[in-house]
């Protein structure tokens, strides 16, 4: 998964708060930051499972960890 | 109820104009937003027409981080929000987080998002199914998202009875203003114009099959056969006098003078429906008697024995064509639970500016004994209004609005 499929991804399914651009300025904010719930980030992480077929652990990404986290799980296991 | 409830903000989507003015100027003059279904083909389908809020655009007035997770009705009720509370001059940061609440109604919840989710488990398998379908379909999803947008925490729920949970909303609100919340947001935005919405509708039997926009929705006319559905409808924003003089809030549109809600009894019961019953209990409740009552905003369901019952309640109550009896609906199609409130801010503005909106299309049945408004507006001194919902399945609401001095 690229940097670039990532952004994809967050913008598809949680999208920016006002004044928030979903690109690579957001790589080391957290979710909580970014107003993302834990509901958002199950749309997310499901989606990724689907798109690149693979298995993510629930407990893995909370609300602390950052879109460069979830990059690195995704590809780095 | 001691301290009047006060309507000091009102947000309008509807098929016939978005926002106040656009609204209440599209229905004086008799424009109607009926018009055959653009959202989806409706070509293989029985019924038609339908009244789409056409001019808003929803999601340039949007976060688009609400877009993922969020159905039509629920977009333009959050939309209606911001401009009800615009209109009030309330900026929710300034007010007490728990001192304020929501309170709307639903007939449905978001089935458009619900079948588009439906349609992937049914393709696509489980793994494909949004994880926003948990709330996004469900009927509270439109107070939860305003009160969430608007972190407004305090008394908040739903209201679900068809048509007249719209009213209900609104009492339930005066309830809660009346128990000591400041201010609430309430009413109802309302719609599911999809095919799954549709289906479930045309099961009911109650929708016109005509295809003709001026001749899909004839309440009160002999050739009434059924409804036109439509989507939108109004959020109006509620509160004590001392929580808008707080505010510095000098006027508003009226007073929810009174409010009261019945249950038919069951069919074959030989007993008359709830309605009469239900309009003298809303009279009592706000302390007048029908010779107070200037305009009656009626349910209109255009089926015929519907409208018998209704013009029956209506004529026990006032006397035959003693009061003038209007359904502005006509021109927006019944918009489940949002018609009630959008019929609501119609009152205030007939009250505002001394003038009863129009019913169009219909030829009265004299029949019936109503003296009906149209095709024109009517001129007239309203100091007092009283709005009718019915909802499938035998709810009855009344809502009396009143000028406040």
């Amino acid at each position: 998964m690229s940097i670039e499929d990532l952004l994809r991804i967050l913008r598809e399914c949680a999208g920016a708060e006002e004044g928030v651009t979903i690109d690579e300025s957001i790589l080391d904010t957290d979710f909580d930051g970014l107003g993302y719930d834990s509901i958002a980030l199950l749309e997310i992480t499901s989606r990724i499972e689907r798109d690149f077929d693979v298995r993510l652990d629930d407990e893995s990404i909370d609300s602390g960890a950052t879109p460069r986290n979830l990059h690195s799980l995704v590809n780095d296991g | 109820m001691s301290a009047p409830t006060l309507v000091t903000g009102l947000g309008i989507v509807s098929p016939n104009g978005a926002g106040i003015e656009e609204f209440w100027a599209r229905t004086l003059a008799g424009d109607s937003g009926i018009a055959t279904v653009t959202r989806f083909d409706p070509a293989s389908y029985p019924s038609r027409l339908a009244g789409e809020v056409t001019d808003v655009a929803v999601e340039d007035n949007l976060p688009n981080r609400l877009l993922p997770q969020t159905d039509r009705m629920t977009r333009l009720s959050l939309v209606a929000t911001d401009w009800a509370l615009a209109d009030a001059g309330a900026d929710t940061a300034e007010l007490p987080e728990f001192g304020t609440g929501v309170i709307t109604a639903a007939s449905s919840g978001g089935f458009e998002f619900g079948q588009n989710e439906l349609q992937k488990l049914w393709r696509k398998g489980s793994r494909h199914v949004s994880a926003y379908q948990s709330f996004a379909w469900f009927y509270a999803v439109n107070t939860g998202q305003i009160s969430i947008r608007n972190e407004m925490r305090g008394p908040s729920g739903v209201l679900v009875a068809d048509q007249a949970g719209g009213l209900d909303a609104l009492g339930q609100a005066r309830r809660q203003v009346s128990k000591g919340t400041g201010l609430i947001v309430t009413g109802g935005v309302d719609g599911s114009i999809c095919p799954w919405g549709w289906v479930a509708q045309t099961a009911q039997g109650r929708l016109s099959t005509e295809n003709s926009p001026d001749r899909g929705f004839l309440p009160f006319d002999a050739r009434a056969a059924g409804h036109v559905p439509g989507e939108g409808g109004a959020i109006l924003i509620v509160e004590d006098a001392e929580s808008a003089a707080r505010r510095g809030v000098a006027g508003a549109y009226g007073e929810i003078a009174g409010y009261a809600a019945t249950i038919d009894p069951p069919p074959g019961s030989g007993r008359e429906p709830g309605l009469r019953r239900t309009v003298e209990t809303a009279l009592a409740d706000a302390g007048c008697g029908p010779g107070d009552v200037d305009a009656v905003f009626a349910d209109a369901a255009a089926t015929p024995s519907l409208d018998r019952s209704e013009a029956d309640a209506i004529s026990a109550v006032f006397g035959p064509a003693a009061v003038p009896v209007t359904a502005p609906k006509t021109m927006t199609g019944r918009l489940h639970s949002g018609g009630g409130p959008l019929d609501v801010a119609a009152a205030l503005l007939a009250v505002r500016d001394g003038v009863i909106p129009p019913t169009v299309n219909v030829s009265p049945d004299p029949g019936y004994a109503l003296d009906l408004v149209g095709p024109g507006p009517r001129a007239a001194r309203v100091r007092t209004a009283l709005v009718l919902a019915r909802g499938h399945g035998g709810f009855n609401s009344a809502v009396v609005v009143r000028e406040h001095r």
